[in-house]
């Protein structure tokens, strides 16, 4: 893809955007639709500007691992298919797609977001294990924010599978009234630095522009749970207070959007 | 052995209620979305553009390229290990021979057009799917073609022959307690709209020379309905464009 850089640049010096938004303003529409897919335990599509992303849980039953025996355990995984952007290939997950799962992941995980002893169902011998899929459709730009919204959503909407008494199977097909032991939402804000000057959700052009970028996922009384510094460029210490205010202030208007979404 | 009424409850030659949409992924030069009862497909056209592997290109003709895959949690089952495997290889071929007799791309020597199609969610049929909606991304990035394919399944159930059978109709011997001992056959096909030609015949399971003229000459009509919403999105999208 052509990216003109040299305007994007230009006009960030002139404090203005290609789209004429400003600096902490995010792309519309932002939609949260759960429940998109019947197959999945849970699952979400979240669109902000022109940017989709589609997020899927499956659960399943497994041994938990030998250092915790009475937890059950989460995995995060990211997909950037070549359908959503000329720039991806077929092939297994690139490094770009790994951060995006690692990143989302961690911000779940270290918040303890889902309680993972509530997970175990016998301990040494079986726990639910939790798995996200986040699959890009449409990459138009600040995919991590997107990707954890999509995640948390779907989180949010995932119901367990019945599980036959008999066998200890699962029956997929049957859900039961029952959510997922999710005890917070950490929403994750990444801040882009473009001629030192920073802004938030950049479209490609902005992206591909960027110096540095600082993701951080914050929860409701501003506990940061991860935090990851991208980009060739750099940061100072003052800038990382500033942006982790900005991504507080943030993080709590996207938390609107995403508590607006109703789960039967 | 009698498979009287659909365990759905449609008719013999009723199609699940269909849903088709173009232009649902703006970076792709072409898109669409085909749903089919609890089957979902989504299809994006990158392209005509340079090829690699570079000993790919024909210097002759562009090179139509499918790719077929199942998003992890669109099986009805456990999570889909991601990445491509045997059967997604096999519909991928398949797809791309169902569509090249309708695609010319004569203009665009040592090109590619790419076209990428994802499963959100399946209830059988996922091929058929998969070629529609293919057919109307490639339409919508205005690549030149002589006609649309459309694609559906038919096939027999017990004693039955009927189109777009869901997956409970594919396993009737589980499902439907009269149907224990049952036949299966599942006969995906595509046809060329104008000519009636078939771009696309598979068939798994048994069945007898007349049940399979029988299920094709339903199966033609079958597509037609597919034809229509096809058509249809394609033209809704054109009104959008002139307002």
């Amino acid at each position: 893809m052509i990216t003109n850089t040299k305007t994007v640049k230009e006009l960030v010096l002139q404090n203005k955007r290609l789209d004429m938004r400003t600096f902490t303003e995010y792309r519309q529409p932002i939609e949260i639709e759960t429940n998109i897919s019947w197959t999945a335990e849970g699952s979400a599509k979240v669109t902000i500007g022109k940017t989709v992303v589609m997020a899927g849980v499956k659960l399943s039953l497994e041994k938990p691992y030998n250092d915790t025996p009475d937890e059950g355990g989460i995995m995060i995984n990211a997909e950037l298919l070549p359908l959503s952007s000329s720039e991806y290939e077929p092939g297994p997950p690139g490094i770009k797609a790994v951060e995006l799962a690692r990143v989302t992941d961690r911000g779940i995980r270290e918040a303890k977001a889902i309680d993972l002893k509530a997970l175990c169902i016998e301990p040494g011998e079986k726990a639910w294990f939790v798995t996200v899929d986040i699959i890009s459709i449409n990459d138009a730009g600040n995919l991590f924010d997107v990707a954890n919204l999509a995640t948390l959503a779907a989180l949010k909407a995932a119901k367990f599978p019945v599980v036959n008494q008999e066998t200890g199977s699962i029956d997929y097909k049957q859900k039961t009234g029952r959510s997922l032991p999710l005890t917070k939402e950490p929403i994750s804000v990444t801040v882009y630095k473009i001629k030192g000057k920073l802004l938030l959700d950049p479209t490609m052009e902005e992206e591909k522009s960027a110096e540095a970028r600082l993701t951080v996922s914050i929860d409701k009384k501003g506990t940061i749970s991860a935090l990851q510094k991208g980009g060739e460029g750099t940061l100072t210490i003052a800038e990382v207070g500033t942006i982790i205010d900005l991504t507080h202030e943030k993080a709590e208007e996207l938390r609107v959007v995403l508590e607006r979404v109703v789960v039967s | 052995m009698v498979y009287k009424q659909r365990l759905d409850g449609r008719k013999g030659d009723e199609l699940r209620p269909m849903e088709a949409k173009t232009k649902v992924i703006p970076n792709a030069q072409g898109s669409a979305s085909f749903k089919i009862g609890k089957t979902w497909a989504i299809a994006a056209v990158y392209g005509p553009r340079e090829i690699y592997p570079k000993f790919l290109a024909n210097p002759k003709r562009g090179i139509l390229r499918c790719y077929y895959n199942m998003m992890p949690f669109s099986g009805s089952g456990e999570r889909i290990r991601p990445g491509s495997n045997r059967r997604s290889q096999e519909i991928a071929m398949v797809m791309t021979k169902a569509l090249e007799p309708v695609v010319d791309l004569s203009q665009y020597p040592n090109s590619v057009v790419d076209v990428f199609v994802e499963l959100p969610q399946t209830d059988a049929g996922t091929r058929c799917a998969a070629i529609s909606a293919a057919a109307m991304a490639l339409a919508d990035a205005g690549i030149p073609m002589k006609d649309l394919v459309s694609s559906v399944a038919v096939g027999m159930a017990d004693d039955k022959i009927i189109a777009d059978l869901t997956y409970k109709e594919e396993h009737i011997y589980e499902f439907n307690p009269e149907s224990l001992n049952a036949v299966v056959s599942d006969i995906p096909l595509a046809m060329i709209h104008n000519t009636k030609e078939l771009t696309l015949l598979q068939m798994d399971g048994e069945i007898t020379k007349e049940d399979l003229l029988k299920a094709l000459e339903l199966g033609q009509k079958a597509i037609e309905k597919v034809y229509a919403v096809q058509v249809k999105a394609l033209k809704e999208n054109f009104i959008e464009e002139s307002k």
